[in-house]
């Protein structure tokens, strides 16, 4: 018996638990500006994680998933992203759909119940969240395969979390990548749990990252929590992409501190010390601690941004409030580029309608 | 001008708007160097190169979701479904993002995709080769689709459907694939998406079918002007949305109706259509509207196939028994 292929997954890693670096840290950690700029970007996802959530309790918007524990690698996707890049994103991509554009305001009527919250007046080439899981891996090489055929050097940044590497729609899509050599690179946010399923149901394999291995493309593994080590996996990999060298994957390892979504109750089936644990390792905590011992950072810096992240999602929360529901023949307006004739019964039935809102 | 096969109808009207418009693309199974397995796009990959005229891997998912992402960027994807029976693995793709893109981007993105797959019955072809499932996407807000019968309406409607800035489920009877040659000049000229075209005008019934059924119906209005009958036929073409002006402008003419169709009847388009005649021509109808259809069963495998198929018997019997009330 001949060895006919082996393959090895990478994992980085540039912080300890508590903000210390392990090492070396990549050469782009001297531009500090960036990273204060990444430290105050989750901590304003995060104020609007909460403030969302409060307003979900009170009916002030619909069924929301938290981004909880998610702000690390969001953030690093944002920051690394060019801007002709086109970001594909999941439904918990708060952070980095922020910094390609996407306003609060505008994500708050997505959740809230609004179409127009997917219109993203500043990332016009950004698909919209996809919630049926992992469909959106297909857009991606779609896009990929459109920038091939016109010759554009520019990546596509497709991004999942790990139950969406179960379907179909993934290991199809990172085989085209690798049959067309694209410009993709999918990014697993591997926060151990499916709504109530763990990781190891979801598959049998070591990693998610070697499941890039059978459709050709390489996988590596980051600790998602550490916005070093994402950011660099991602730097690497979109670089790849852009310069012709194919796609990639990359798992991020982290934890969702949150439940599933508004409708969820994770004390269900998540066992309560494991929870507290990952509290220990999340991204946000860890990224201050680093400043920190920087220099940094200091209380009175914490405390002035804290104020001024309320106030920038309050802003958001009163404008997205005062927007008032589109009419409801809107439902025609864009089903089709111009309104069949089929349909001009259908609405001008319902122009006549009255309707009240619940 | 030349006188062509529907089929190779098809393969003019994608060579044409290849030419016309560097978006166009088309992608699918077996279609670059085979030129798929019918030959509806042979010549294209010479033509236009791998760049534009793409084989894809195994898996119809991939193929609606890949077009999608395409056309979010502005290409024209033609994305090429081997037999209708497979593209049921792109249906969440095709129901969920095609035909809601524009919608749910308040019309910031959009979705000028045309799926095209060959459906329907008799050519002796293998289970799951034969079926009509047109209903379930027409059930679809969001989404065209449209099913050609003949040599010219294959051109302009696939030219049409291609210009659309919208989905289009594009159904190939390939029953009728090489049935008939009809001479079409290549001339860019679309056709009329969501308009019913009249084949035949008569007085006395209203025929209505689409795609390969049609052949049969305009056998049956032959046999029925022997029989000193005067019949009308009804090409709906684009099943969704649905030209109901035409229809019922020509019941209220003629009073009776027949709807033709391969599929089976259960909450098949023909219901939508004797629904709306119901709905909107009552008064003028004479004798209640009548279907003639597949069985509700599943299609039988090639050596019954012909069992299940509506015949031009059949369509006759109809008309005489509506004529008859």
């Amino acid at each position: 018996m001949k060895d006919r292929y082996a393959f090895h997954v990478d994992s980085i890693a540039y912080l300890d638990e508590s903000g210390d670096a392990l090492g070396d840290l990549p050469e782009w950690s001297d531009d500090r500006d960036t990273i204060l700029d990444a430290y105050r970007h989750m901590v304003l996802t995060r104020t609007f994680d909460n403030k969302t959530i409060a307003l979900q309790r009170t009916g002030q918007c619909g069924t929301y998933p938290s981004v909880l524990g998610h702000e690390t690698i969001g953030t690093a996707i944002g920051q690394t992203l060019a801007k002709d890049d086109v970001l594909v994103p999941y439904y918990r991509d708060h952070a980095a759909q922020l910094l390609r554009g996407v306003t609060l305001t505008e994500m708050l009527l997505y959740w809230g119940g609004d179409e127009r919250g997917s219109a993203y007046a500043h990332c016009p080439e950004d698909l919209p969240v996809a919630v049926p899981i992992s469909t959106q891996c297909c857009h991606a090489v779609g896009v990929g395969a459109s920038f091939r055929i016109r010759d554009q050097k520019r990546a596509v940044l497709c991004s999942l979390g790990d139950g969406a590497t179960s379907k179909g729609d993934f290991l199809e899509s990172v085989n085209l990548a690798g049959a067309w050599h694209l410009p993709v690179v999918f990014i697993v946010t591997n926060n151990q749990w499916a709504i109530s399923t763990p990781r190891h149901l979801q598959t049998g394999a070591e990693t998610i990252a070697q499941k890039a291995i059978s459709g050709g493309l390489p996988g590596i593994i980051c600790d998602g929590n550490d916005y070093f080590a994402v950011r660099h996996a991602l730097m690497h990999a979109l670089e790849r992409a852009r310069t012709g060298k194919g796609g990639s994957v990359i798992e991020a390892v982290t934890y969702r501190l949150g439940d599933h979504t508004t409708a969820d109750d994770a004390t269900r089936y998540r066992p309560a010390e494991e929870l507290k644990q990952a509290w220990e390792r999340e991204g946000v905590k860890r990224l201050q601690s680093w400043l920190h011992h920087q220099g940094l950072w200091d209380s009175d810096r914490e405390q002035a941004l804290q104020v001024s992240c309320r106030n920038q999602v309050d802003k958001a929360v009163e404008a997205y409030l005062a927007t008032g529901p589109q009419p409801p023949t809107a439902m025609f307006d864009h089903l089709f580029e111009t309104l069949p004739a089929a349909l001009a019964g259908q609405y001008e039935r319902l122009q006549r309608r009255e309707v009240k809102h619940g | 001008m030349a006188d062509v096969t529907l089929v190779e109808a098809v393969n003019m009207a994608l060579a044409h708007e290849m030419a016309a418009n560097e978006d166009v693309v088309v992608l699918g199974e077996d279609i670059a160097t085979n030129g798929g397995v019918f030959r509806a796009t042979v010549g294209l990959k010479d033509r236009f190169g791998f760049k534009r005229v793409m084989d894809t891997p195994l898996a119809e998912n991939l193929i609606a979701g890949t077009a999608v992402g395409m056309a979010t960027q502005g290409l024209r994807p033609v994305a090429e479904f081997q037999f209708m029976g497979f593209i049921y693995a792109g249906m969440e793709q095709i129901i969920s993002h095609a035909a809601r893109m524009r919608n749910r981007t308040r019309g910031r993105l959009s979705c000028p995709v045309v799926f095209r797959a060959p459906f329907g019955g008799g050519i002796h072809a293998p289970e799951h080769h034969s079926e009509s499932t047109e209903a379930l996407f027409a059930h679809i807000p969001g989404l065209r689709v449209v099913i050609p019968s003949s040599p010219k309406r294959a051109y302009g409607l696939l030219l049409a459907s291609i210009r659309n800035n919208d989905p289009v489920v594009f159904l190939e009877p390939k029953r009728l694939y090489r049935a008939v040659t009809q001479s079409v000049e290549d001339d860019g000229e679309a056709l009329p998406l969501d308009t019913c075209f009249t084949l035949r005008e008569g007085s006395d019934v209203t025929l209505i079918s689409w795609g390969a059924s049609i052949a049969e119906t305009l056998e049956a209005a032959d046999a029925l002007a022997e029989q000193g009958v005067s019949a009308e036929v009804i090409d709906v073409a684009t099943i969704s949305p649905l030209d109901r002006e035409t229809l019922l402008c020509s019941v209220a003419k003629t009073g009776r109706c027949v709807i033709v169709h391969e599929a089976c009847r259960n909450v098949g388009v023909g219901a939508e259509i004797a629904a709306s005649i119901a709905e909107a021509a009552f008064l003028d109808l004479q004798a209640p509207v009548v279907r003639v259809t597949g069985y509700d069963t599943i299609m039988p495998y090639a050596r019954n196939e012909m069992a299940y198929l509506p015949q031009v018997a059949d369509i006759v019997e109809a008309v005489e028994q509506v004529i008859a009330l």
